[in-house]
């Protein structure tokens, strides 16, 4: 028979021998998503992608706070009393069979009228009637198919966010406005003097005129704001010689066709402007499907079960929690306030605000925090404070949240351009001054000239096309930076900070290493099938590590949360867990996660977890090492320090038990002595440490998934790649001033023109495409030689 | 009048045609996702395959 894999999930089905319809699946929820699928038409999912689903979840109860009118209100779209449209965010959107089964949900209920797919923002836009329908049935329907939709705190804000369009309505003008304004001075470059076209000149120009004005007015908007801003900051960037370059141009074009001395140079002013707003749209590529922004809102639910004093359940806002409430934590949902626990076993992953997955266990009367997720059954636990207070969201009020990166950094591109105008501008003002003694009527003719060609269109593009493209080539290679901004900082930096769990170590994996007295053959076996028994994840990886014996039936077996576990076969017993459970009194503290065993009342010994690093870290480091400082910020305890000295160049700086503040201040420290921080992190506690950094680099296992705000975002598999990826941005910052100096040759040649007082139209219109187009050409093929490198 | 007019007033009209027709899909959102609708134009098919599919089935039944 060999290995079998589930026909709907693609996961390993061997041993489940789940079958139907001659198929094998995993389990039963992958079954009845087959059977939901088959029984309406629908089996052409399978046919589109092999193995598309997901197996669907558990969801009891999970989404009654949909029931809630004013949280449904605030994610509905459109409501009106028959029909609703609501967008919903589905991770699992991953292949064209997503695209099918959800565009076909009107197949699955009669009261869904329409769906409509953004696969890049795995989105689904869903019309339903409301007549036996709700969102709540929706999000069922959806969760039923393996499809569950992700319903966090940050959409509570839906409906308000405005799609901005406005560079491509831009670009479209611009462009628009730049085809007819060639069409209509095409004759006038050539035939000068000829009967037809004295005659209709006049018609052609002020067309042209007309043209030209939304270009001016609405197309090149942002850079005379921006260049406004730049002066009023006191700060020469790029966009104050091109503002002052369309200004030039388009008075100069207007005077000209008004004295009736010139046709002006509206082909180039249009040129020039929809250029540079084609820089702009290349240099935004943006991952639809990453949010880079994310806070805590991205993962706290949006309702909670409140217990009220009358021992009845109701839905609430996150929001609305006060302090004292009461609340019902399900299996799986996130504890959105600090709180103590009062009922229930609880199993805490906090794996969102640490990067470390091992789940802790509490006993009533601990105290949770916000963030972590229960793993095991339902819990109630009393309210300590509110969200905005808790001890992780606290975090957010600091400033470096509401700081823009970009703002502080000036790029290579502005500081080109503050010796540029500088010398552009004297350089005009000596031409007409020497103008005015030679032929003054020809002083104001020269000095708009050399403004005119030396508007820096070749270099405002040279960064956006360098960096747009290294977006695109580092993106391809699970590299996701934000913004070209990043990549031009990444060069920059001078100290790479390294978060441990789950940053240099990998998040599932542990090493093992038992210490003690060796277990005889019957003790090995009793061990394994009282770990059986166990969900506790330390004793599902113990499980997984030994060796398959024969199970046995044992006789009592019994848990004690957050302590260990206890079995008995025929005469013997074993005790697992906690030292103080097992009647050892540890006489070595060790600081690693250890399980500690004894048989019949006698010590045995211990498993001691430990962290295992990323393959290939230590190459890693020794490469980064030559140029640059290595630190290790971790939040966890000094137990792996003997390991990490050992793997790590010896330069490195370790620091333990840092606090998500300290981290931050440690950053803080640091650049104010000058350095440059790369940071790599992972969980929330990371954040305000990415925030602070120059570069903030969030590691990720699946990028769908999670990872908080940050400059960028790495796939955990390219981790390695590392060093590449900042020698690749240094590189393009050589291209970049390769560039310049392309650029700067074409304005030496304009400039021969503009100051002898011989620039006609047509040497600006073919100068300044040339220029522009070869910058593109230029910077385009070298980063791709750059990229095939990288591969 | 020149017929030059009449050639410019007609070139003018259809170049604003298509700007408008350009302001209309933006606003429409055509260019918001422009990776779902290459995907989805291939799915008309799927469905009558599928239709299709199933009355071979119900013959063999």
């Amino acid at each position: 028979m060999g290995a079998k894999t589930c026909f709907h999930c693609g996961l390993d089905a061997t041993s489940s021998e789940i079958v139907y319809d001659n198929k094998s699946f995993c389990c039963n929820g992958c079954k009845t998503v087959y059977e939901i699928f088959s029984a309406n038409d629908l089996g052409c999912y399978y046919d589109l992608q092999q193995a598309p689903g997901a197996t669907p979840k558990e969801i009891e109860g999970k989404y009654n706070f949909l029931d809630n009118k004013k949280i449904v209100e605030r994610l509905l779209e459109f409501n009106d009393e028959n029909t609703q449209i609501v967008t919903l965010y589905i991770p699992h959107i991953h292949c064209s069979s997503c695209i099918w089964i959800l565009e076909n949900l009107n197949k699955l209920h009669p009261s869904i009228s329409s769906s409509i797919v953004n696969f890049g923002k795995k989105t689904v836009r869903v019309n339903y009637y409301t007549n036996n329908f709700s969102i709540k049935a929706l999000v069922k329907l959806l969760s039923s198919i393996g499809y569950e939709p992700f319903i966090s705190l940050d959409d509570y804000s839906v409906g308000k966010k405005n799609v901005d369009r406005s560079l491509i309505y831009k670009l479209g003008i611009a462009g628009f406005a730049f085809g007819n304004i060639m069409f209509l001075s095409f004759p006038e470059y050539f035939q000068v003097g000829e009967y037809w076209l004295e005659q209709f000149k006049h018609t052609f120009r002020w067309l042209m005129f007309t043209f030209s004005l939304p270009v001016v007015f609405y197309c090149a908007q942002d850079y005379f704001i921006s260049a406004y801003k730049g002066l009023k900051s006191k700060l020469l960037n790029i966009d104050v010689p091109i503002a002052l370059g369309v200004t030039v141009l388009f008075l100069r074009s207007t005077a000209e066709i008004v004295l009736d001395i010139g046709t002006g140079f509206f082909d180039s002013l249009s040129g020039l402007v929809f250029f540079l707003l084609l820089g702009k749209f290349f240099q935004q590529k943006t991952y639809n499907f990453l949010s880079f922004e994310r806070d805590y809102k991205s993962y706290f639910p949006i309702g909670i079960t409140k217990i009220t004093s009358e021992g009845k359940e109701e839905s609430i806002q996150v929001y609305d929690i006060e302090k004292g409430d009461r609340l019902l934590i399900r299996n799986e949902e996130l504890i959105p306030v600090d709180c103590i626990l009062i009922h229930g076993n609880a199993s805490i992953d906090y794996s969102f605000v640490t990067g470390e997955s091992n789940t802790v266990s509490k006993t009533s009367g601990d105290k949770l925090f916000a963030g972590g997720k229960q793993l095991n059954g339902s819990i109630e636990v009393d309210v300590l404070k509110t969200v905005e207070q808790s001890y992780l969201t606290q975090l957010w009020s600091n400033d470096v949240f509401n700081k823009n990166k970009e703002d502080g950094f000036t790029n290579l591109t502005n500081a080109i351009s503050k010796k540029f105008t500088i010398t552009i501008l004297s350089i005009a003002i000596f031409a007409t001054i020497f103008w005015m003694f030679v032929d003054a009527s020809k002083a104001l003719n020269v000095f708009t000239a050399v403004l005119i060609i030396a508007c820096p269109c070749a270099i405002a593009l040279a960064a956006p096309f360098t960096f747009g493209n290294m977006l695109r080539i580092f993106g391809k290679l699970k590299f996701y930076a934000k913004n070209a901004s990043v990549i031009e900082q990444l060069a920059a930096i001078n100290t790479i900070i390294f978060d441990k769990t789950g940053t240099i170590t990998a998040n599932k994996e542990t090493s093992i290493a038992y210490e003690g007295m060796a277990l005889s053959s019957t003790e090995e076996v009793l061990l394994k099938s009282s770990l059986r028994n166990s969900n506790h994840p330390l004793s599902r990886s113990l499980y997984a590590l030994l060796q398959d014996n024969d199970i046995l039936t044992l006789n009592d077996y019994e848990e004690h949360i957050g302590k260990g576990i206890s079995a008995t076969h025929n005469n013997n017993s074993i005790k697992i867990g906690s030292a103080p459970f097992v009647g050892h009194s540890s006489e070595s503290t060790t600081l690693n996660t250890a399980v500690h065993v004894s048989t019949n009342n006698t010590y045995k010994g211990k498993f001691t977890f430990y962290n295992k690093y990323r393959k290939g870290l230590s190459k890693l480091f020794n490469k980064l090492k030559k140029e640059y400082d290595l630190v290790i910020l971790s939040g966890d305890n000094a137990g792996e320090k003997e390991n990490l000295t050992k793997l790590l160049p010896a330069k490195t700086k370790l620091f333990f038990n840092q606090k998500p503040e300290d981290k931050l201040e440690y950053i803080k420290h640091h650049q104010s002595s000058g350095a440059k921080v790369l940071m790599i992190g992972d969980g929330l506690n990371d954040a305000g440490a990415l925030a602070q950094s120059d570069v903030g680099i969030a590691i990720s296992e699946d990028v769908n998934v999670f990872s908080p705000a940050c400059d960028a975002i790495l796939d955990a598999s390219k981790f390695n790649s590392l060093y590449h990826f900042i020698k690749a941005s240094k590189q393009a910052i050589t291209i970049i001033k390769w560039s310049f100096v392309l650029s700067f040759v074409y304005n030496a040649i304009g400039l021969y023109f503009a100051v002898t007082g011989q620039l006609a139209p047509v040497v600006a219109a073919i100068l300044m495409p040339l220029s522009s187009i070869s910058i593109v050409v230029f910077t385009t093929v070298c980063t791709n030689i750059i990229g095939r490198k990288l591969k | 009048m020149s017929v030059i007019y009449i050639l410019l007033a007609v070139s003018i009209v259809v170049a604003i045609a298509f700007f408008v027709a350009f302001v209309v899909a933006v606003k429409k959102g055509q260019f918001d996702d422009s990776y779902t609708p290459s995907v989805r134009m291939l799915f008309e098919d799927e469905l009558i395959k599928d239709k299709t599919n199933k009355t071979i089935l119900t013959k063999k039944d």
